[in-house]
């Protein structure tokens, strides 16, 4: 059979196999975003130098390193064919709940349980609304949405809380190690546990079976409903964790903190190569995605072109990375 | 009667297969032409070239009215006048009757805009034509099955059809609306409309038909007025073959022990479609390959669906003596389960998936310690798998999509027998898939019974299973109608108990 002579090729010409596998990483969604991230990053270094500096890079990653945690729970639902519209509010609320926390005299590892309790109750909600309900995730997270939103206003009153925190807390948003910032540390350590959760373990197979085919999935024996309240849990969580980051940088909880944020970190998973349709996708494209849109972003400021311009950057950006994806594997016959 | 449609010499090759071999058929107006034959006899090839869905290969000749003609494509075929109505309804549920009755052709006024008023006007007058009593203006998803076929044949009847086929129509109906149909064929071709009625039901067959023609294995071996034919005859012209070349001498592995008793197994919430499944009860022994046979709509697939959970049941099952409750697959697989699904790609694969991610959903936890997998521990089981079975696949890292229709069965059929079920449920197990990939799945089925395995294979191809089964299960229309010993299982005897 063939397999046998694929074998002992493979094993005796070390070089051609090294080639062959550069050549394969053309297929691999994440290299490409990858490398157009590098070409737009050279480009813009064309016209400033001050683009490479340690001081700007670092900023840049700071600055998308909350789109791409959130993206990294975002992934995972968009993978079982979800979607989780409710992050932004999540990640709003958690921010909200801490600060309201800190300012009722609470001490700090009470004030973040407190958050992430708020993300850990809006995944169970969207969980089980989708699956014992039986509701469309759409419907399901935008009604979640709404309510986290309405809350919000309603417990603010439109005015931001500023309460007083201990100086530790605010390492978390303000903080460096070395020269890197820590919500960019958190963001790269979110993403190295959960891709090895999605490629390495039972859990993430389960994942992408239940997206690619959920049917088939049920029937192998997957609980295809407890997988997908477990990623919309792991999704709200995770942006309340966004949240709580958040309030640690500005030490003060907006009302209209996260607001309309679920559509950067959807854009960013798609970028990423993630299939709204399910099966397809992966943490590390959703977080080099909203690297992507995060260093146009700073292109944007730093060639003065106006900033108002970005977002319909960031909407040719999307239109053209996934435009591309489906025609390259319209090309090799569905099977990209 | 006059000569409508005519095909010589029709053939049609897919590849691997030979569908249809120079079949001939004379249809004539006002006439209505049973056409009889088993499951994968080449009825619905024959029924989708009419229909210009399927192109028939150089060499033969289709003829209306005298002239020969090339039915290029569906909308082609209704202009020639030919109509069909599938067993799947193609009505649209959320629109009025008139609306789906001028789907597509809607009648336009002078502002552009669809004219109600003269399509509710229109589609009264077609269903008055028929004596249909429904109001042009109900929503077609409150009519009961019967009553959507009747738009369909409004619809049909609009088009000016000359011809209508009509694929199993009473499959899914109740007793009365099954007669209001037959009174209605017989209507229409009073009318001087001529009718093709596929069917398997021997009282309609012999009740309705002008002209029987019985295909078998892509060729017509009869074609003859229904008054020259008798039941038995139709019968043996139906199934007649020479069983021992197309399969290997059996082997039986069945003990007498009872492995699985299932007792007053029926559906807990019966839906209009499909078949009513109540009252069915019997035992599965352990070594043994229990056979299911059963008509289109007879139910087989949805008492499977009960043992493995997918489907809510009232009833018991209990294996080794012990009732167990089965209320999901993962219970069913709890108890040993395993189900070989009918519909590979909807059911039985994650397309998307490798040949090894598709392998391991079923027993992934084998590999795993501490929920991580381990990968080359998978790769190797599947590597066995692949070759013992002979998948042809250049790794185990191709995707399923690319694989053959035979290779994606044998996966299915590996993912399965890698986890070591006591019980292993096989649904069609050999559909689509050419006759070597055929008798190398049969194989695999005794060998596994020799382990100690015990199989249920759902089929409708008769001559598989007389072949393979120990016992077999005849249902009809959601009860068991006969259960046969392996000598007694004859073709004549399973078919009268699945038609009765």
């Amino acid at each position: 059979m063939s397999m046998s002579g694929q074998k002992s090729a493979t094993a005796e010409q070390t070089p051609q196999r090294l080639w062959h596998g550069l050549a394969q990483l053309r297929h691999v969604r994440e290299v490409n975003v990858l490398l157009a991230m590098l070409i737009v990053g050279a480009l813009i270094s064309l016209y400033t130098p001050y683009f490479l500096t340690t001081n700007n890079l670092m900023g840049v990653f700071r600055a998308f390193s909350l789109t791409a945690i959130m993206s990294i729970g975002m992934v995972m639902v968009i993978i079982t064919g979800g979607i989780d519209l409710s992050v932004g509010s999540a990640m709003g609320l958690a921010s909200l709940v801490t600060a309201l926390c800190f300012d009722a005299g609470f001490g700090t590892s009470t004030s973040i349980a407190a958050g992430v309790g708020v993300g850990v109750t809006f995944g169970l909600a969207n969980g089980l609304l989708i699956t014992a309900v039986g509701l469309p995730p759409f419907i399901a997270t935008l009604g979640t949405l709404s309510i986290g939103r309405g809350m919000m206003y309603m417990i603010t009153h439109g005015v931001p809380v500023t309460p007083d925190t201990p100086e530790a807390f605010s390492v978390l948003g303000q903080g460096y190690v070395g020269p890197v910032p820590v919500p960019v540390v958190i963001m790269l350590a979110l993403m190295v546990v959960f891709a090895l959760v999605m490629r390495r373990t039972r859990f993430g197979r389960h994942v992408y079976a239940t997206g690619g085919n959920e049917h088939a999935a049920r029937l192998s024996g997957v609980k295809t409903d407890r997988v997908k309240l477990a990623v919309y849990v792991l999704s709200s969580t995770i942006a309340s964790l966004a949240g709580i980051i958040g309030f640690s940088r500005y030490l003060s909880a907006e009302p209209a903190s996260g607001f309309g944020s679920e559509l950067d970190v959807i854009a960013a998973a798609a970028i990423g190569g993630a299939s709204l349709a399910g099966g397809v996708g992966s943490v590390t494209g959703a977080v080099i995605g909203a690297a992507l849109v995060g260093v146009i972003a700073n292109g944007v400021v730093l060639l003065n072109i106006n900033t108002y311009a970005q977002q319909a950057i960031t909407g040719g950006v999307i239109l053209i990375a996934v435009s591309l994806d489906v025609l390259r594997s319209k090309l090799t016959g569905g099977n990209g | 009667m006059t000569l409508f449609l005519e095909m010589h010499g029709i053939s049609k090759t897919f590849p691997g297969v030979k569908a249809l071999n120079r079949v001939d058929l004379h249809l004539r107006l006002g006439e209505v032409h049973v056409l009889a034959g088993e499951n994968g006899a080449g009825k619905s090839t024959l029924m989708k070239i009419m229909t210009g869905v399927y192109r028939a290969d150089p060499g033969g000749a289709i003829r209306i009215d005298g002239q020969d003609t090339v039915i290029k494509d569906p909308v082609h075929a209704r202009a020639l006048g030919i109509s069909i109505i599938y067993q799947e309804l193609a009505v649209v549920n959320n629109m009025t009757v008139a609306e789906n009755i001028y789907l597509a052709r809607e009648p336009l006024g002078r502002t552009g805009l669809i004219d109600r008023r003269k399509m509710n006007a229109d589609a009264r007058a077609v269903l008055a034509e028929l004596d249909i009593s429904i109001a042009p203006d109900t929503r077609v998803g409150n009519l009961s099955i019967g009553q959507k076929q009747m738009v369909e044949i409004a619809r049909a009847i609009s088009y000016r059809s000359k011809l209508i086929i009509m694929d199993e129509p009473t499959a899914s109906l109740s007793h009365h609306e099954a007669t209001t149909l037959t009174r209605m064929v017989r209507k229409l071709a009073a009318q001087n409309i001529g009718i093709v009625y596929i069917s398997h039901r021997m009282d309609e067959i012999f009740e309705i038909a002008d002209r029987i023609t019985v295909l078998r294995d892509g060729e017509t071996v009869d074609s003859r007025p229904a008054a020259d034919m008798t039941r038995e005859l139709l019968v043996r012209k139906m199934v007649d073959r020479e069983l021992s070349q197309l399969f290997g001498a059996h082997l039986s592995h069945a003990t007498h022990q009872v492995l699985m008793s299932v007792r007053g197994l029926g559906l807990k919430r019966p839906t209009a479609q499909g078949a009513r499944v109540s009252d069915v009860s019997f035992d599965l022994h352990r070594g043994e390959i229990l056979g299911f046979f059963g008509l289109v709509g007879a139910g087989r697939t949805e008492v499977m669906e009960m043992i493995f959970g997918s489907r809510s049941h009232v009833g018991t099952i209990a294996i080794d003596g012990k009732e167990v409750r089965i209320e999901s697959p993962s219970d069913a697989i709890g108890h040993g389960i395993g189900f070989v699904t009918e519909d590979r790609k909807e059911q039985g694969l994650v397309l998307g998936m490798s040949v090894r991610e598709n392998f391991s959903l079923t027993h992934l936890a084998e590999y795993c310690r501490l929920d991580v997998v381990n990968r080359r521990r998978e790769t190797e089981a599947c590597h066995g798998f692949v070759r013992s079975l002979g998948i042809k696949t250049p790794s185990t890292e191709q995707k399923v999509l690319n694989l053959s229709g035979g290779n994606q069965q044998k996966v299915v059929i590996a993912k399965w027998v890698a986890r070591r079920p006591r019980i292993l449920i096989v649904d069609e197990p050999t559909r689509g898939i050419d006759i070597g990939a055929k008798a190398e799945v049969h194989a695999l089925l005794n060998r596994l019974t020799s382990e100690g395995m015990s199989i249920i294979v759902v089929s409708s191809d008769l001559p598989e299973i007389l072949a393979i089964s120990d016992r077999v299960i005849v249902l009809k229309e959601g009860r068991i109608s006969g259960i046969l010993g392996r000598d007694d299982a004859t073709q004549e005897q399973v078919m009268l108990a699945a038609t009765g």
